[in-house]
């Protein structure tokens, strides 16, 4: 079990007074204190880690996150920033003696310019939010984690989320213009803007994928694209793991970038099609998604081509879908599919190991055998194009020991990611769950340095501390300029 | 999800029940984002994720919950949404369900508070009571801006004055106990619930559909001593109430069951057929299981219904744009919703949805007359979206949505009647 750090008991102690100190500047219907009503803000979609804070805020504007930022800052108050609290690696877990400080209430969508191709909307609107303002005008914003319907673009900034199209179009940190952030001083920053290339260091490539710990981020200005003429997804089903990975590698090595290129096998297929009755191939071992997009033309061309490169692997069935409901049954199972293995295990650990993905029919294999040597069952569903690996460790939380087996067999899997020359983490972020690892992927100087990046940002450690790095070493001493 | 609940808890069935859905949620986070409460409150606490933590917490303890907890459980308008989101199949209906009695039975409400929910449970459920109630309250109905807003029975008792009808239709004879012969060949036979609250503001809804059924040559009865589904006092958390007039159903329709063939259970209001379906698991432990069972089987909603029997209009098409509102009961459910608007394109109508279709009115049983501020906003927002879709009528399959957006600037009508009027019936008062 991870550990956290202790509570400092003197902000314990002050509970009374930090509160009486919170609530004039958002008003006391934003603040929760209540014992019950906290314990629903104890974890996030990493359900496994729990604790629940000091308070819960749940400011509306920017102003407010900084007056609240700036008091916590002078009474030593640790910070724990929320989006929608759909993190698969303890990212917005909090801390007993952590405020949290909730987005979820800055849900407006403030410009939309379609001239310039950029929307600014505040930290608390849906990734799928975006689009949805958008779509009308045939536009989209990009990046699609699964999650999508829930999470919120302040987070998808934290954690510099991914999703199945980001094989064509680019993870958040390549969409992001500008951002609108509060720092741990209570100061209100713009960041970029509604144009490419912000001008002198790149701080957006600072601030995007850095878990919460530099500052809150309240406005996001992103890029949204023009939606293509059509899209067909392809099911192409596979006797084995390793030979739908080989069949990935083969189209990525081929030079042919599909819109989405997706990876479920047998556990995953079956507990999907239960949820989104997609006509998945039950008989496979393991399945591929293979999205193409463009005009009718560009569609059959690609299509044919990725058919021919699928044949060689012997695919037990290859099914293009015919309709746009078909299309979307087939995404609607795929989005859906972490909370779909709820329906055959009460829980799981969602591993989020990157590889090259010459090296995926390999670590495929390994992952079976490891599966059989701990006696736990994974169900695999990743964005393959990408290497980005999602072996989901599934267990039993009633049962202690097999949540700590759960928790080694998946500090193995990524630790064989880094050995094949891969990384720890592809699109959730580092949070508590790969915290430990860290020392894994990088050298003690390494570390250092990423260390005081934090430090110039948030001397104190306030905000979202215990994430991204080991506790086992103190934070170095290091004051901004 | 993790559960702490004792082996003594989990002997008992309702605790064990619960602990099964509560294990199948894996804690996402997809249900907030089509949570009607979430989406206006922004909180945690008032989504489906935070509300099943809140009952968790609250049934592993065992003990009476906080004034905290039941607020924001009150605030779940059960519409079940969130069911339709759920990756997991986590059967939240189940969980709140038994929440809500839990919250009956435990905990301790003021006083206004209790009487309000006391009457709406005596008296909704019974037309004659509910007829007598309105006419009486009639008079009131010019009064209800004297109650103030800011008082929550002040506010509650205005939202009673201002969802009353105008005028009370007369009582119709088509929901009295009786045959209604098919016309021509009989190709089936069904029992139609004649329901509480729905007959005595809207008769219409119900003569539609038996001048409809039977046209194509069904027979329909309303069969003696059935009534109310139970819906209504069970959504208060009264569950024997809610199992007493259950059985009252399954006693009056096993007698059509246990005579000539039944082949359907027809229910007009999709609040009450949600329900009616749910009976089997109602009854999963008492000896009234089997009857339970087959007759949650044969339950449908007439959209249902009319779908599998080849609806034909006789009339031209009428020209008019019409909005299809989805009720929560009828999309989420029971997960009833190309039917509806196919129907009534076959009929003729052009069919238009509003944004957001799977928000929820507001209406949700009793809960715009309990929690009016919530309901009114959501209601605003669901008129505004209908509105904007440029229709010149709005249909919807439930009672309780079609008295909620009455207030609005277009006409509410049922779909059946909409269906009835184009195969041959007369058209809907209400256009």
């Amino acid at each position: 079990m991870i550990a956290l750090p202790e509570p400092k008991p003197e902000v314990l102690a002050r509970r009374d007074a930090i509160l009486a100190g919170i609530a004039p500047l958002v008003g006391p219907e934003a603040v929760i204190d209540e014992p019950h009503c906290l314990r629903a803000y104890e974890s996030d979609g990493l359900a496994s880690y729990r604790q629940a804070p000091l308070a819960v805020v749940l400011p509306e504007t920017t102003e407010q996150v900084a007056a609240v930022l700036r008091f916590c800052r002078r009474e030593g108050v640790r910070v724990v920033p929320r989006g929608a609290g759909t993190s698969l690696s303890g990212g917005a877990l909090p801390l007993a003696d952590a405020v949290v400080i909730g987005l979820m209430r800055m849900n407006r969508i403030l410009t939309i310019d379609y001239v310039d191709r950029v929307a600014t909307v505040q930290a608390g609107v849906t990734n799928l939010g975006i689009t949805a303002a958008v779509a009308k005008k045939s536009f989209f914003y990009a990046p699609d984690p699964s999650s999508q319907l829930a999470c919120m673009i302040g987070g998808n900034i934290a954690m510099n989320s991914g999703g199945a199209h980001c094989l064509k179009y680019g993870v958040t940190a390549n969409n992001v213009l500008g951002l609108t952030i509060v720092t741990i001083e209570g100061e209100i920053l713009a960041l970029g803007g509604a144009h490419l290339d912000a001008a002198g260091y790149d701080w957006l490539g600072i601030l995007t994928g850095s878990e919460g710990q530099l500052a809150i981020v309240t406005e996001v200005t992103v890029r949204i694209l023009r939606a293509s003429e059509g899209t067909r997804a392809m099911l192409a089903a596979f006797r084995s793991n390793e030979v739908a990975g080989a069949c990935v590698a083969a189209i990525i090595g081929s030079g042919i970038i599909p819109v989405a290129l997706e990876f479920m096998d047998r556990p995953a297929i079956h507990a999907c099609e239960a949820f989104a009755h997609a006509g998945y191939p039950l008989d496979a071992e393991a399945m591929l998604i293979i999205e193409v997009e463009g005009n009718q033309a560009e569609q059959d061309d690609l299509l044919a081509r990725l058919g021919e490169i699928t044949r060689r692997f012997d695919p037990s069935s290859v099914r293009v879908a015919a309709t746009p409901e078909e299309s979307a049954a087939i995404w609607k199972g795929r989005k859906g599919a972490f909370g779909a293995v709820g329906r055959i295990s009460p829980d799981y650990l969602c591993m989020d190991g990157v590889i090259p993905t010459s090296q995926l029919p390999r670590v495929l294999r390994r992952i079976g055998e490891m599966s059989s040597a701990y006696g736990l069952a994974v169900a695999n569903i990743f964005h393959a194009g990408d290497g980005n690996l999602h072996p989901l460790i599934l267990f039993d939380a009633n049962d202690p020991q097999s949540m700590a087996k759960a928790e080694e067999f998946g500090a193995e899997i990524l630790k064989l990611c880094v050995a094949v020359g891969g990384c720890l983490t592809g699109e959730h972020g580092v949070g508590v769950e790969k915290r430990d690892l860290m020392p894994v992927q990088f050298s003690p100087a390494d570390l250092d340095q990423q260390r005081r990046v934090k430090s110039a940002f948030d001397p104190d450690w306030l905000l979202n501390p215990s994430k991204v790095f080991p506790l086992t070493v103190a934070p170095p001493v290091v004051r901004a300029a | 999800m993790q559960t702490r609940f004792t082996p003594t808890q989990l002997a008992d069935p309702e605790l064990a029940a619960c602990n099964q859905v509560l294990r199948s949620c894996v804690h996402c986070g997809f249900c907030t984002a089509t949570c009607p409460t979430f989406v206006l409150f922004g909180d945690e606490l008032d989504s489906p994720r935070g509300r099943i933590y809140l009952m968790q917490e609250m049934l592993e303890s065992g003990a009476p919950p906080a004034p905290e907890v039941v607020l924001h459980i009150d605030r779940c308008l059960s519409c079940l949404s969130c069911m339709t989101t759920c990756p997991s199949g986590v059967h939240y209906m189940h969980l709140v369900d038994y929440a809500r009695t839990y919250i009956e039975r435990t905990f301790h409400r003021p006083a206004a508070e209790r009487t309000l929910r006391a009457v709406l449970a005596t008296m909704l459920p019974h037309p004659s009571r509910f007829r007598l109630a309105l006419l009486a309250a009639r008079g009131l109905r010019p009064l209800s801006r004297l109650f103030p807003k800011r008082h929550r029975l002040g506010a509650q008792l205005r939202a009673m004055l201002e969802l009353m009808p105008a005028s009370l239709p007369a009582r119709s004879a088509t929901d009295a106990p009786r045959v209604h012969p098919a016309q021509g060949r009989r190709r089936a036979r069904v029992a139609l619930l004649a329901g509480c609250a729905q007959q005595v503001l809207a008769p219409s809804i119900n003569e539609a559909a038996v001048r409809l059924l039977t046209r194509l040559g069904i027979e329909v009865v309303v069969a003696k001593g059935a009534g109310c589904c139970g819906a209504l006092v069970h959504h208060l958390g009264r569950h024997t109430d809610a199992l007493d007039a259950a059985r009252r159903n399954i006693a009056a329709w096993q007698a059509e069951i246990d005579g000539p063939d039944l082949d359907a259970i027809i229910v007009t209001a999709s609040g009450c057929g949600t329900m009616v379906k749910d009976y089997g698991f109602l009854f999963r432990n008492a000896p009234e299981r089997e009857a339970a069972e087959s007759i949650s089987a044969l339950a449908c909603d007439i959209s249902e219904f009319l779908s599998g029997l080849g609806y034909e209009p006789t009339r031209p098409p009428p020209g008019v744009r019409l909005a299809y509102h989805a009720a929560c009961s009828l999309q989420h459910g029971q997960r009833i919703t190309a039917e509806p608007k196919a129907l009534l394109a076959r009929a003729g109508f052009t069919v238009v949805e509003p944004a957001e279709p799977h928000l929820c009115c507001g209406s949700a049983g009793t809960y715009n007359l309990l929690q009016p501020e919530i309901a009114t906003r959501l209601r605003a927002r669901k008129l505004a979206h209908l509105e904007e879709t440029g229709a010149t009528v709005i249909a919807a399959g439930n009672i309780g949505c079609i008295t909620q957006l009455a207030s609005g600037r277009l006409p509410v009508v049922h779909p059946v009647e909409l269906l009835d009027w184009m195969a041959g019936g007369p058209k809907p008062a209400v256009l």
